[in-house]
């Protein structure tokens, strides 16, 4: 029992870091709470079912769905990179330098939009996500560890590991490192800090794509509504890690689902939710930087 | 003669963006469209894409423009037509424009029908809650996502009051207000030392654990299904039934909210939340109390939305959880933003037209939250201070600077915090 709730909250602290990540890089960079991102997430994992039904009714075959997976990933990614992009310019470039409340308002603004957008493109109604994994998984010490809940943590670490290079050892990523410490200086150096925002929604954009199909193809079942819940639990573990803090998100995400799992199955499963709200009261509370975000100048 | 200069600048700019924009846009809506059934596509899936696509084409024009002289000219059109309003209203005695306003909100209900006297009573609900969510969002520059929970306190008060205790109406309705001050100062309390953007997320997930407690709390609430029977208000004897019986209760509460606020709006209080709104440094430096200036406003707000949710318990007779979902604070803050943050006028105009407007359009319904969140994106990008901008003079100035300042807030829209 103890085993397959670490189990389950270790699967879904995984794509809450993915998430938080996206809302992490954003904040770190132009202290925006990025409203919208949990709509992104929904955006994946519609693109997922979107492309799996365009590849099915073209006749594309593979010999194994592991390469449809993939697809469906890459396309996930590319789209929600693209509407990261394109929500930065229209609703939060014009508003920088304006007041606090304007980008908010407006992030708020397009996370509406969004959601009834696909409301009233794709209906108000569950879809059924696309079964891809036939796997057996394993046992582990009583429990069992599903093909897909080794394939998401798997694919999260992959990921977040991806991120690490890409921050710290690429051009891109520096540039993106010293925008956040200090914008300003940034572009005085010569970094073209556009380009920079642009490459951080692009990249957590795609992230919280991923997200989307993993969580879909965990639960089955995808709605125009989930990115509202998913969104607010991410920022909560953005929040909990340390707001602007990379590896703070992904220690936040993991301890998010673990807390999460331990709650529904220890307290009660009703008031599952309440949980997330609880914790980050509580943290903005009594430890407003969050886990790891004492070391400041590490954010990004 | 803004109509002509506007089109010119439209054919002005380079038209290879503008396209390109606009196939950006149709690229990105394409995927969303695609039906998953066989056939793959369906028939008026088109019509949605180029509807969406010209729209957002629009909106991209629109905010690449701020700042040229078309997006000017636009926000200078919507600025003239609120800064008409207040000129108007500062050219005639205010005491005039009052009595006058009364008056017609007393007589004029009295020759419609019950549908839209309801319509009416609505406006009345959301003008309050509308004027409430100022205080918190307009005035003290606190942005609160989770409005609604007082609201629902409110409403809940009186539900159980009334069906299990048997308190009547006026007996619920201070004790309801009350209720929902100790919330939101209670709220207040953990959240003061956040910033805006904490604050806002904060407060979002204090609505839904409200929310979500009054759904699952079954031996209290009775869960989703709700509480039924609840008493109407009784007066000397008369009980309120009608549509139109409540109307007049509702306008009373509008009328004593209006005053209060814009008392509020006008006092040492006021001034001390507007410059705590501007900055908190500098109002903290100036000897302001930023703790109690804070919960006063979260206190005061909320007093508002417990006073609405009685009345809106009062007239359902029946209250859910369903009632006070997030998408309700949503509006709420919707009409104050759109109507002007901080101006009185301006929110009242604001919720008057976010219940009206969809009333009048009932078939376009499934669009309206569309709608909503693509004019709180637009409104902030051109015009973030709302139709009617909140004016802020410390001294009464003499008839002929009032017409500068008029016009000065036409031309040079200050940024609202």
């Amino acid at each position: 029992m103890l085993v397959q709730q670490l189990i389950n909250g270790l699967t879904l602290g995984s794509v809450y870091a993915l998430i938080a990540l996206g809302y992490t890089m954003v904040y770190g960079i132009i202290e925006l709470i990025n409203f919208a991102h949990g709509e992104i997430y929904m955006l994946g994992a519609y693109m997922g079912i979107i492309t799996f039904g365009l590849l099915t009714t073209l006749h594309l075959t593979f010999p194994t769905s592991g390469a449809a997976l993939l697809i469906m990933m890459v396309m996930a990614m590319l789209f929600c990179g693209a509407c990261g992009i394109t929500i930065e310019r229209l609703a939060y470039r014009p508003l920088r330098g304006a007041s606090r409340l304007a980008p908010l308002i407006s992030a708020l603004g397009v996370s509406i939009f969004l959601q009834n957008f696909v409301m009233l493109a794709q209906g108000p109604r569950d879809k059924g996500f696309p079964h891809l994994f036939a796997g057996e998984g394993i046992d582990l010490f009583g429990s069992r560890i599903s093909a897909i809940q080794m394939f998401i943590m798997a694919t999260s670490v992959l990921m977040m590991a991806a991120l690490q290079l890409l921050v710290h050892r690429t051009k891109i990523g520096k540039a993106m490192r010293a925008t956040a410490q200090d914008m300003q200086m940034a572009s005085l150096v010569g970094i073209d800090v556009d380009r920079v925002i642009s490459a951080t929604f692009l990249i957590g954009s795609a992230l919280a794509g991923v997200a989307g199909i993993m969580v879909g193809m965990y639960y089955g079942l995808i709605n125009f509504f989930i990115g509202y819940i998913a969104g607010i639990k991410a920022f909560t573990a953005a929040v909990l890690g340390g707001i602007g803090n990379i590896p703070g998100a992904m220690l936040g995400g993991l301890l998010l689902g673990l807390i999460e799992a331990l709650g529904a199955g220890y307290i009660s499963s009703e008031y599952k939710d309440v949980f997330a709200f609880a914790i980050l009261v509580l943290v903005l509370i009594f430890r407003p930087s969050g886990l790891l975000g004492k070391d400041i100048s590490r954010r990004v | 003669m803004p109509t002509p200069r506007l089109s010119i600048t439209l054919i002005q700019r380079p038209f290879p963006r503008i396209v390109l924009t606009s196939l950006w846009f149709g690229l990105l809506s394409l995927p969303l469209m695609m039906e998953l059934k066989a056939p793959f596509f369906g028939l008026e899936r088109p019509l949605l894409v180029s509807a969406g696509v010209a729209m957002a084409g629009l909106m991209r024009l629109a905010v690449s423009q701020r700042g040229g002289p078309g997006a000017e000219r636009v926000q200078r059109m919507v600025g003239s037509i609120g800064g008409a309003v207040r000129h108007l209203t500062e050219q005639i005695d205010r005491r005039v424009i009052y009595v006058v306003a009364v008056a017609s909100a007393v007589v004029i209900p009295l020759s419609l029908n019950r549908y839209h006297i309801d319509i009416l009573t609505q406006v009345g609900i959301y003008v309050t809650l509308a004027l409430g969510l100022n205080i918190v969002v307009g005035l003290a520059g606190l942005l609160d996502l989770g409005y609604v929970a007082f609201y629902a306190v409110g409403a809940y008060t009186y539900g159980l009051l009334s069906t299990r205790v048997g308190l009547s109406f006026w007996e619920v309705l201070p004790l309801g207000a009350l209720l929902a001050a100790i919330f939101g100062i209670l709220l207040g309390i953990p959240v003061l030392r956040l910033r805006g953007d904490y604050l806002a997320i904060v407060t979002l997930g204090f609505g839904e654990m409200i929310r979500i407690t009054l759904n699952n709390w079954d031996s209290v609430t009775r869960g989703p299904n709700g509480i039924l029977g609840i008493a109407r208000p009784r007066l000397l004897g008369f009980t309120f039934s009608s549509p139109i019986d409540y109307y007049y209760l509702i306008l009373v509460i509008v009328l004593l909210t209006i005053f209060v606020v814009d008392r509020l709006n006008q006092s040492r209080i006021g001034r001390a939340w507007t410059a705590m709104r501007d900055d908190e440094v500098a109002a903290e430096a100036m000897g302001i109390n930023l703790m109690k200036a804070k919960l006063l406003a979260f206190g005061l707000g909320a007093t508002w939305a417990g006073l609405a949710g009685v009345f809106f318990a009062a007239k359902m007779t029946f209250i859910s959880p369903e009632s006070f979902t997030f998408f309700e604070s949503v509006i709420i803050l919707c009409m104050v933003v759109l109507g002007g943050m901080g101006s009185v006028l301006g929110v009242i105009l604001g919720a008057s037209m976010l219940v009206i407007l969809p009333e009048m359009m009932r078939q376009f319904a499934l669009y309206r939250m569309l709608i909503f969140g693509g004019a709180m994106v637009v409104m902030m990008v051109l015009r973030p201070q709302g139709l009617i901008a909140s004016s802020r003079r410390g001294i009464a100035l003499g008839p002929k600077d009032r017409q500068g300042s008029a016009s000065a807030a036409v031309t040079s829209p200050q940024k609202m915090g």
